[in-house]
Protein backbone atom coordinates (compact mmCIF):
# COMPACT_ATOMS: atom_id res chain seq x y z
CA UNK A 1 0.00 0.00 0.00
CA UNK A 2 1.23 3.48 -0.74
CA UNK A 3 0.29 6.76 0.20
CA UNK A 4 -1.17 7.15 -3.20
CA UNK A 5 -3.63 4.48 -2.27
CA UNK A 6 -4.80 7.24 -0.06
CA UNK A 7 -8.04 8.86 -1.42
CA UNK A 8 -8.24 11.50 1.53
CA UNK A 9 -6.82 11.32 4.49
CA UNK A 10 -4.02 10.90 6.87
CA UNK A 11 -0.49 9.02 6.58
CA UNK A 12 0.80 9.22 10.08
CA UNK A 13 4.72 8.50 9.28
CA UNK A 14 7.43 8.60 12.04
CA UNK A 15 6.27 6.48 14.22
CA UNK A 16 8.38 5.03 17.09
CA UNK A 17 8.38 1.36 16.43
CA UNK A 18 6.08 -0.52 18.44
CA UNK A 19 3.72 2.40 19.13
CA UNK A 20 0.87 1.88 16.42
CA UNK A 21 -1.73 -0.07 18.49
CA UNK A 22 -1.32 2.25 21.18
CA UNK A 23 -2.17 5.39 18.83
CA UNK A 24 -5.06 3.04 16.90
CA UNK A 25 -6.39 2.88 20.26
CA UNK A 26 -6.01 6.47 21.41
CA UNK A 27 -7.44 7.70 18.33
CA UNK A 28 -10.56 5.30 18.32
CA UNK A 29 -9.68 3.93 14.51
CA UNK A 30 -10.98 0.64 15.17
CA UNK A 31 -14.59 2.43 15.33
CA UNK A 32 -13.75 3.62 11.62
CA UNK A 33 -15.07 1.67 8.72
CA UNK A 34 -12.70 3.19 6.05
CA UNK A 35 -9.74 1.61 5.39
CA UNK A 36 -7.05 2.04 8.18
CA UNK A 37 -3.57 -0.04 7.70
CA UNK A 38 -1.02 -0.40 10.06
CA UNK A 39 2.29 -1.16 8.78
CA UNK A 40 4.78 -1.98 11.48
CA UNK A 41 8.73 -2.39 11.61
CA UNK A 42 9.01 -0.30 8.21
CA UNK A 43 13.01 0.22 7.79
CA UNK A 44 13.98 3.82 8.03
CA UNK A 45 17.01 5.86 8.32
CA UNK A 46 16.30 8.17 10.58
CA UNK A 47 14.63 5.68 13.71
CA UNK A 48 15.98 2.30 12.47
CA UNK A 49 12.69 0.78 12.78
CA UNK A 50 9.08 2.76 12.75
CA UNK A 51 5.66 1.89 12.13
CA UNK A 52 3.32 3.77 10.02
CA UNK A 53 -0.56 4.34 10.02
CA UNK A 54 -2.83 5.36 6.67
CA UNK A 55 -6.05 5.97 7.38
CA UNK A 56 -8.13 6.81 4.28
CA UNK A 57 -10.99 8.74 5.79
CA UNK A 58 -10.77 12.78 6.62
CA UNK A 59 -11.59 12.55 10.44
CA UNK A 60 -10.48 15.03 12.99
CA UNK A 61 -7.33 13.79 14.80
CA UNK A 62 -6.40 14.37 18.56
CA UNK A 63 -3.54 16.01 18.19
CA UNK A 64 -2.97 16.38 21.59
CA UNK A 65 -3.22 12.60 22.31
CA UNK A 66 -0.94 12.21 19.48
CA UNK A 67 1.39 14.18 20.60
CA UNK A 68 1.47 13.04 24.25
CA UNK A 69 1.84 9.59 22.85
CA UNK A 70 4.86 10.06 20.28
CA UNK A 71 5.67 13.98 19.29
CA UNK A 72 7.76 12.64 16.63
CA UNK A 73 4.78 11.78 14.18
CA UNK A 74 4.84 13.57 10.96
CA UNK A 75 1.36 13.59 10.05
CA UNK A 76 0.88 14.03 5.67
CA UNK A 77 -2.79 15.33 5.01
CA UNK A 78 -3.74 13.61 1.71
CA UNK A 79 -6.48 14.99 -0.20
CA UNK A 80 -7.73 13.98 -3.88
CA UNK A 81 -4.57 11.46 -3.86
CA UNK A 82 -2.33 14.48 -3.61
CA UNK A 83 0.12 15.09 -0.05
CA UNK A 84 -0.87 18.71 0.58
CA UNK A 85 0.54 19.57 3.94
CA UNK A 86 3.06 17.72 6.43
CA UNK A 87 2.18 18.70 9.90
CA UNK A 88 4.70 18.03 12.95
CA UNK A 89 3.60 17.67 15.97
CA UNK A 90 4.49 19.51 19.51
CA UNK A 91 3.78 18.27 22.76
CA UNK A 92 0.75 19.55 23.97
CA UNK A 93 0.02 22.13 27.28
CA UNK A 94 -2.70 20.54 28.39
CA UNK A 95 -3.78 16.77 28.24
CA UNK A 96 -7.64 16.36 28.60
CA UNK A 97 -9.07 12.67 29.23
CA UNK A 98 -6.11 11.25 27.31
CA UNK A 99 -4.44 9.47 30.00
CA UNK A 100 -5.76 8.79 33.34
CA UNK A 101 -4.39 9.34 36.58
CA UNK A 102 -3.08 6.53 38.58
CA UNK A 103 -2.53 7.65 41.77
CA UNK A 104 -4.94 5.90 44.10
CA UNK A 105 -4.91 9.13 46.71
CA UNK A 106 -6.18 11.59 43.97
CA UNK A 107 -9.25 12.95 43.92
CA UNK A 108 -9.57 11.35 40.21
CA UNK A 109 -10.08 8.29 41.87
CA UNK A 110 -13.36 8.60 43.62
CA UNK A 111 -14.70 11.50 42.01
CA UNK A 112 -17.17 10.55 39.21
CA UNK A 113 -17.25 12.35 36.12
CA UNK A 114 -14.35 14.47 36.07
CA UNK A 115 -12.05 15.43 33.50
CA UNK A 116 -9.10 13.95 33.29
CA UNK A 117 -6.47 17.22 33.31
CA UNK A 118 -2.32 16.81 32.71
CA UNK A 119 -0.20 19.51 32.29
CA UNK A 120 3.01 20.04 30.91
CA UNK A 121 6.07 20.67 33.02
CA UNK A 122 9.46 21.11 32.75
CA UNK A 123 11.69 18.44 35.27
CA UNK A 124 15.36 17.81 35.28
CA UNK A 125 15.63 18.85 31.71
CA UNK A 126 12.39 16.58 30.60
CA UNK A 127 9.10 17.52 29.39
CA UNK A 128 6.71 15.37 31.80
CA UNK A 129 2.76 15.72 32.21
CA UNK A 130 1.49 16.18 35.52
CA UNK A 131 -2.31 15.25 36.77
CA UNK A 132 -4.10 18.88 37.26
CA UNK A 133 -5.46 17.48 40.40
CA UNK A 134 -2.74 15.50 42.56
CA UNK A 135 0.28 16.65 40.35
CA UNK A 136 1.73 12.63 39.67
CA UNK A 137 3.61 12.50 37.14
CA UNK A 138 1.86 10.30 34.56
CA UNK A 139 2.25 6.84 33.82
CA UNK A 140 3.36 6.71 37.58
CA UNK A 141 1.90 6.04 41.23
CA UNK B 1 0.15 49.83 34.51
CA UNK B 2 -1.34 45.87 34.38
CA UNK B 3 -4.52 45.29 36.32
CA UNK B 4 -3.68 43.04 38.88
CA UNK B 5 -6.02 40.14 38.69
CA UNK B 6 -7.91 39.66 42.32
CA UNK B 7 -6.57 36.35 44.06
CA UNK B 8 -9.40 33.72 44.44
CA UNK B 9 -8.57 30.89 46.02
CA UNK B 10 -5.24 29.32 47.74
CA UNK B 11 -4.69 25.75 46.73
CA UNK B 12 -1.15 25.80 47.21
CA UNK B 13 1.62 28.00 48.82
CA UNK B 14 3.18 28.93 44.91
CA UNK B 15 -0.13 30.35 44.58
CA UNK B 16 1.04 33.75 46.22
CA UNK B 17 3.80 35.57 44.64
CA UNK B 18 6.48 36.63 47.37
CA UNK B 19 4.85 40.17 47.40
CA UNK B 20 1.47 38.94 48.42
CA UNK B 21 3.10 36.57 51.45
CA UNK B 22 4.93 39.39 52.22
CA UNK B 23 1.83 41.77 52.11
CA UNK B 24 -0.29 38.96 54.04
CA UNK B 25 2.50 39.07 57.04
CA UNK B 26 2.32 42.54 57.43
CA UNK B 27 -1.31 43.01 57.68
CA UNK B 28 -0.82 39.77 60.45
CA UNK B 29 1.08 42.27 61.91
CA UNK B 30 -1.44 44.98 61.94
CA UNK B 31 -3.60 42.51 63.40
CA UNK B 32 -1.88 41.45 66.43
CA UNK B 33 -1.12 45.51 66.97
CA UNK B 34 -4.88 46.82 66.63
CA UNK B 35 -7.15 43.49 67.28
CA UNK B 36 -10.20 45.96 67.55
CA UNK B 37 -9.95 47.74 64.61
CA UNK B 38 -10.53 44.34 62.76
CA UNK B 39 -13.59 43.06 65.04
CA UNK B 40 -16.18 44.06 62.71
CA UNK B 41 -14.11 43.30 59.27
CA UNK B 42 -16.09 40.36 58.58
CA UNK B 43 -19.69 41.25 59.90
CA UNK B 44 -22.54 39.29 58.42
CA UNK B 45 -19.95 37.01 56.31
CA UNK B 46 -19.92 33.16 56.89
CA UNK B 47 -17.05 30.90 56.49
CA UNK B 48 -18.28 27.44 55.68
CA UNK B 49 -15.52 24.77 57.00
CA UNK B 50 -15.99 21.73 55.09
CA UNK B 51 -14.07 19.06 56.85
CA UNK B 52 -13.52 15.61 54.71
CA UNK B 53 -11.58 14.21 57.40
CA UNK B 54 -11.32 15.67 60.78
CA UNK B 55 -8.56 18.15 61.99
CA UNK B 56 -9.50 19.95 65.34
CA UNK B 57 -6.41 21.95 65.51
CA UNK B 58 -6.56 23.43 61.69
CA UNK B 59 -10.35 23.97 62.27
CA UNK B 60 -10.69 25.71 65.37
CA UNK B 61 -7.69 27.44 63.60
CA UNK B 62 -10.07 28.72 60.58
CA UNK B 63 -13.07 29.15 63.24
CA UNK B 64 -11.54 31.41 65.80
CA UNK B 65 -9.94 33.90 62.92
CA UNK B 66 -13.62 34.55 61.19
CA UNK B 67 -15.06 34.63 64.70
CA UNK B 68 -12.32 37.21 66.01
CA UNK B 69 -13.90 38.87 62.37
CA UNK B 70 -17.00 39.21 63.23
CA UNK B 71 -17.75 36.96 60.78
CA UNK B 72 -20.19 33.73 61.05
CA UNK B 73 -19.23 29.89 60.43
CA UNK B 74 -20.77 26.52 59.54
CA UNK B 75 -19.89 23.60 58.03
CA UNK B 76 -18.68 19.92 59.01
CA UNK B 77 -16.26 18.37 61.22
CA UNK B 78 -16.18 14.88 59.79
CA UNK B 79 -16.98 13.11 56.30
CA UNK B 80 -19.32 11.03 58.76
CA UNK B 81 -21.32 14.02 59.82
CA UNK B 82 -21.44 15.21 55.96
CA UNK B 83 -23.54 14.19 53.19
CA UNK B 84 -20.33 13.30 51.08
CA UNK B 85 -20.88 10.12 53.55
CA UNK B 86 -24.37 9.44 51.37
CA UNK B 87 -21.92 9.50 48.47
CA UNK B 88 -22.60 12.88 47.22
CA UNK B 89 -19.55 14.64 44.83
CA UNK B 90 -17.47 17.18 46.20
CA UNK B 91 -18.05 19.30 43.29
CA UNK B 92 -22.35 19.31 44.27
CA UNK B 93 -21.05 19.23 48.13
CA UNK B 94 -19.83 22.67 46.79
CA UNK B 95 -22.14 24.01 44.80
CA UNK B 96 -24.68 23.86 47.70
CA UNK B 97 -22.90 25.16 49.97
CA UNK B 98 -21.69 28.36 48.01
CA UNK B 99 -25.07 29.52 48.10
CA UNK B 100 -24.86 29.56 52.38
CA UNK B 101 -21.16 30.94 52.57
CA UNK B 102 -18.83 33.79 51.61
CA UNK B 103 -15.74 31.86 51.87
CA UNK B 104 -14.91 28.28 52.03
CA UNK B 105 -12.54 25.97 54.15
CA UNK B 106 -11.82 22.57 52.55
CA UNK B 107 -10.22 19.89 54.17
CA UNK B 108 -10.01 16.20 52.06
CA UNK B 109 -8.10 13.06 52.46
CA UNK B 110 -7.51 13.18 48.60
CA UNK B 111 -4.77 14.73 46.80
CA UNK B 112 -6.02 17.21 44.44
CA UNK B 113 -9.79 17.65 46.11
CA UNK B 114 -9.64 21.51 46.64
CA UNK B 115 -8.43 21.77 42.67
CA UNK B 116 -11.92 20.44 41.58
CA UNK B 117 -13.65 22.40 44.24
CA UNK B 118 -12.31 25.77 43.08
CA UNK B 119 -13.25 24.35 39.57
CA UNK B 120 -16.99 24.87 40.81
CA UNK B 121 -16.81 27.80 43.67
CA UNK B 122 -17.58 30.71 42.72
CA UNK B 123 -16.60 32.01 46.15
CA UNK B 124 -12.99 32.11 47.23
CA UNK B 125 -12.01 28.34 48.39
CA UNK B 126 -8.85 27.79 50.91
CA UNK B 127 -7.34 24.57 50.71
CA UNK B 128 -7.04 23.24 54.89
CA UNK B 129 -4.84 20.32 54.14
CA UNK B 130 -5.47 17.79 51.08
CA UNK B 131 -4.30 14.25 51.73
CA UNK B 132 -0.31 14.22 51.69
CA UNK B 133 -0.13 16.70 49.33
CA UNK B 134 -0.46 21.08 50.12
CA UNK B 135 -1.38 22.43 53.34
CA UNK B 136 -0.39 26.25 52.02
CA UNK B 137 -2.54 28.06 55.58
CA UNK B 138 0.65 25.71 57.28
CA UNK B 139 3.34 27.34 54.99
CA UNK B 140 1.83 31.13 55.86
CA UNK B 141 1.97 30.34 59.45
CA UNK B 142 5.60 29.03 59.37
CA UNK B 143 6.41 32.02 57.24
CA UNK B 144 4.59 34.29 59.44
CA UNK B 145 6.68 32.81 62.40
CA UNK B 146 9.85 33.14 61.07
CA UNK B 147 9.32 37.07 59.54
CA UNK B 148 7.93 37.73 63.37
CA UNK B 149 10.64 36.80 64.78
CA UNK B 150 13.43 37.56 62.59
CA UNK B 151 11.89 41.18 61.10
CA UNK B 152 12.67 39.25 57.52
CA UNK B 153 12.77 35.47 55.41
CA UNK B 154 16.10 36.14 53.63
CA UNK B 155 19.73 34.89 54.37
CA UNK B 156 18.55 32.54 57.28
CA UNK B 157 19.80 29.20 57.60
CA UNK B 158 16.82 26.82 58.36
CA UNK B 159 17.19 23.34 59.50
CA UNK B 160 14.50 20.50 58.98
CA UNK B 161 14.41 17.67 61.16
CA UNK B 162 13.35 14.34 60.94
CA UNK B 163 10.80 12.94 58.48
CA UNK B 164 12.00 14.97 55.50
CA UNK B 165 10.29 12.39 52.77
CA UNK B 166 6.94 11.99 53.35
CA UNK B 167 6.37 15.65 55.78
CA UNK B 168 4.51 17.77 53.51
CA UNK B 169 4.76 20.35 55.67
CA UNK B 170 8.99 20.70 55.23
CA UNK B 171 8.27 20.18 51.31
CA UNK B 172 6.30 23.07 51.14
CA UNK B 173 8.10 25.22 53.43
CA UNK B 174 11.07 24.28 51.22
CA UNK B 175 9.41 25.32 48.54
CA UNK B 176 8.02 28.43 49.61
CA UNK B 177 11.75 29.78 51.34
CA UNK B 178 13.65 28.44 48.23
CA UNK B 179 12.10 31.79 47.33
CA UNK B 180 14.27 34.18 49.45
CA UNK B 181 17.42 34.87 48.82
CA UNK B 182 20.60 33.86 50.82
CA UNK B 183 18.35 30.74 52.61
CA UNK B 184 20.66 27.97 53.62
CA UNK B 185 18.82 24.86 53.96
CA UNK B 186 19.92 22.10 56.46
CA UNK B 187 18.45 18.77 55.56
CA UNK B 188 18.82 16.79 59.09
CA UNK B 189 17.30 13.09 58.58
CA UNK B 190 18.09 9.19 58.83
CA UNK B 191 19.31 7.95 55.44
CA UNK B 192 15.78 6.53 54.94
CA UNK B 193 13.86 9.70 54.89
CA UNK B 194 15.69 12.04 53.03
CA UNK B 195 13.58 14.76 50.82
CA UNK B 196 12.57 13.13 47.58
CA UNK B 197 14.81 13.37 44.46
CA UNK B 198 13.02 15.95 43.10
CA UNK B 199 12.98 18.05 45.84
CA UNK B 200 16.66 17.71 46.17
CA UNK B 201 17.11 18.24 42.47
CA UNK B 202 15.16 21.57 42.54
CA UNK B 203 17.04 22.77 45.31
CA UNK B 204 20.33 21.92 43.66
CA UNK B 205 19.21 24.43 40.40
CA UNK B 206 18.61 26.87 42.90
CA UNK B 207 21.33 29.67 42.63
CA UNK B 208 19.48 31.87 45.60
CA UNK B 209 20.01 29.24 48.15
CA UNK B 210 22.18 26.58 49.61
CA UNK B 211 21.60 23.43 50.74
CA UNK B 212 23.39 20.61 52.90
CA UNK B 213 22.51 17.49 54.22
CA UNK B 214 23.30 16.10 57.89
CA UNK B 215 22.72 12.54 59.53
CA UNK B 216 22.99 13.80 62.58
CA UNK B 217 21.28 17.16 64.60
CA UNK B 218 24.17 17.37 67.26
CA UNK B 219 26.74 18.19 64.42
CA UNK B 220 24.78 20.84 63.00
CA UNK B 221 22.36 22.34 65.54
CA UNK B 222 25.28 24.94 66.31
CA UNK B 223 24.22 26.80 62.66
CA UNK B 224 21.30 27.31 63.01
CA UNK B 225 18.43 30.68 63.45
CA UNK B 226 15.20 27.77 63.36
CA UNK B 227 14.95 24.80 63.49
CA UNK B 228 11.94 22.77 62.51
CA UNK B 229 10.92 19.41 63.78
CA UNK B 230 9.09 16.88 62.45
CA UNK B 231 7.92 13.26 63.49
CA UNK B 232 10.03 10.62 62.95
CA UNK B 233 6.77 8.09 62.51
CA UNK B 234 7.73 3.91 63.41
CA UNK B 235 5.73 2.45 60.29
CA UNK B 236 8.28 4.59 58.18
CA UNK B 237 11.08 1.94 58.83
CA UNK B 238 11.17 -1.43 57.58
CA UNK B 239 12.12 -2.83 60.76
CA UNK B 240 12.14 -2.20 64.49
CA UNK B 241 15.81 -2.06 65.22
CA UNK B 242 16.42 0.65 62.50
CA UNK B 243 13.70 2.71 64.09
CA UNK B 244 15.18 2.33 67.60
CA UNK B 245 18.70 2.88 66.54
CA UNK B 246 17.83 5.89 64.68
CA UNK B 247 14.76 7.65 66.61
CA UNK B 248 16.99 9.72 69.81
CA UNK B 249 19.15 10.75 67.17
CA UNK B 250 16.18 12.91 65.63
CA UNK B 251 14.85 14.25 69.43
CA UNK B 252 15.54 17.28 70.51
CA UNK B 253 15.87 17.51 73.90
CA UNK B 254 17.66 19.83 76.75
CA UNK B 255 20.83 18.39 75.82
CA UNK B 256 20.86 19.12 72.42
CA UNK B 257 19.51 22.77 72.81
CA UNK B 258 22.59 23.52 74.96
CA UNK B 259 24.78 23.51 71.26
CA UNK B 260 22.19 26.25 69.56
CA UNK B 261 22.85 29.53 69.21
CA UNK B 262 20.96 31.89 71.69
CA UNK B 263 18.52 33.50 69.28
CA UNK B 264 17.65 30.33 67.48
CA UNK B 265 14.19 29.42 67.34
CA UNK B 266 12.16 26.02 67.87
CA UNK B 267 9.29 25.29 65.28
CA UNK B 268 6.97 22.46 64.98
CA UNK B 269 3.61 22.22 62.77
CA UNK B 270 2.22 20.06 65.60
CA UNK B 271 0.77 17.61 67.12
CA UNK B 272 3.91 16.97 68.92
CA UNK B 273 4.19 12.99 69.67
CA UNK B 274 7.70 12.50 71.32
CA UNK B 275 10.19 14.60 69.00
CA UNK B 276 10.49 17.15 71.36
CA UNK B 277 10.67 16.19 75.16
CA UNK B 278 8.47 18.21 76.93
CA UNK B 279 11.49 19.67 78.76
CA UNK B 280 12.58 21.87 76.18
CA UNK B 281 9.15 23.66 76.55
CA UNK B 282 10.33 26.02 79.14
CA UNK B 283 13.84 26.84 76.93
CA UNK B 284 12.53 30.71 75.96
CA UNK B 285 13.72 29.29 72.44
CA UNK B 286 11.09 27.50 71.50
CA UNK B 287 7.81 28.77 69.84
CA UNK B 288 5.53 26.09 68.73
CA UNK B 289 2.63 27.20 70.53
CA UNK B 290 3.56 30.98 69.35
CA UNK B 291 2.93 29.24 65.72
CA UNK B 292 -0.26 28.06 66.40
CA UNK B 293 -0.65 31.88 67.80
CA UNK B 294 0.15 33.16 64.51
CA UNK B 295 -1.77 30.29 62.72
CA UNK B 296 -4.75 32.52 63.28
CA UNK B 297 -3.17 35.68 62.65
CA UNK B 298 -2.46 34.71 58.93
CA UNK B 299 -5.66 33.12 58.30
CA UNK B 300 -7.49 35.87 59.73
CA UNK B 301 -5.09 38.12 57.03
CA UNK B 302 -6.32 35.64 54.31
CA UNK B 303 -9.86 35.58 55.19
CA UNK B 304 -9.67 39.24 54.48
CA UNK B 305 -7.29 39.25 51.52
CA UNK B 306 -9.67 36.28 49.24
CA UNK B 307 -13.24 38.26 50.21
CA UNK B 308 -11.16 41.57 49.56
CA UNK B 309 -12.20 43.36 52.45
CA UNK B 310 -8.58 44.63 53.41
CA UNK B 311 -9.18 48.25 53.89
ZN1 LIG C 1 -4.00 12.77 40.11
Amino acid sequence: MKIDEIHNGYVLDHIRAGRSMEIYRALGLDSLDCTVAIIKNVPSRKLGKKDIIKIDEDIVLDLAALGYIDPNITINVIKDGLLVEKQHLKPPAVLVNVVKCKNPRCITSTEQEIDQIFRLSHSGGKDVYRCAYCEMQAGTQ
Amino acid sequence: MEEKKPLRHLIEIRDLTVAEIDSLIALAGDIIARPDDFADTCKRKKLATLFYEPSTRTRLSFEAAMLELGGQILGFASQDSSSASKGESVADTIRVVEGYADIIAMRHPKEGAPVLAAQYASVPMINAGDGGHNHPTQTLTDLTTIQREFGTLEGLTIGLCGDLKFGRTVHSLIAAMVRYPGTHFVLISPQELRPPVYILDSLARETNCKCTESRSLDAVIDSLDVLYMTRVQRERFFNEADYVRLKDSFILDTDKMRGAKQDMIVMHPLPRVNEISVAVDKDYRSRYFEQAKYGKYIRMALILELLGLRQ
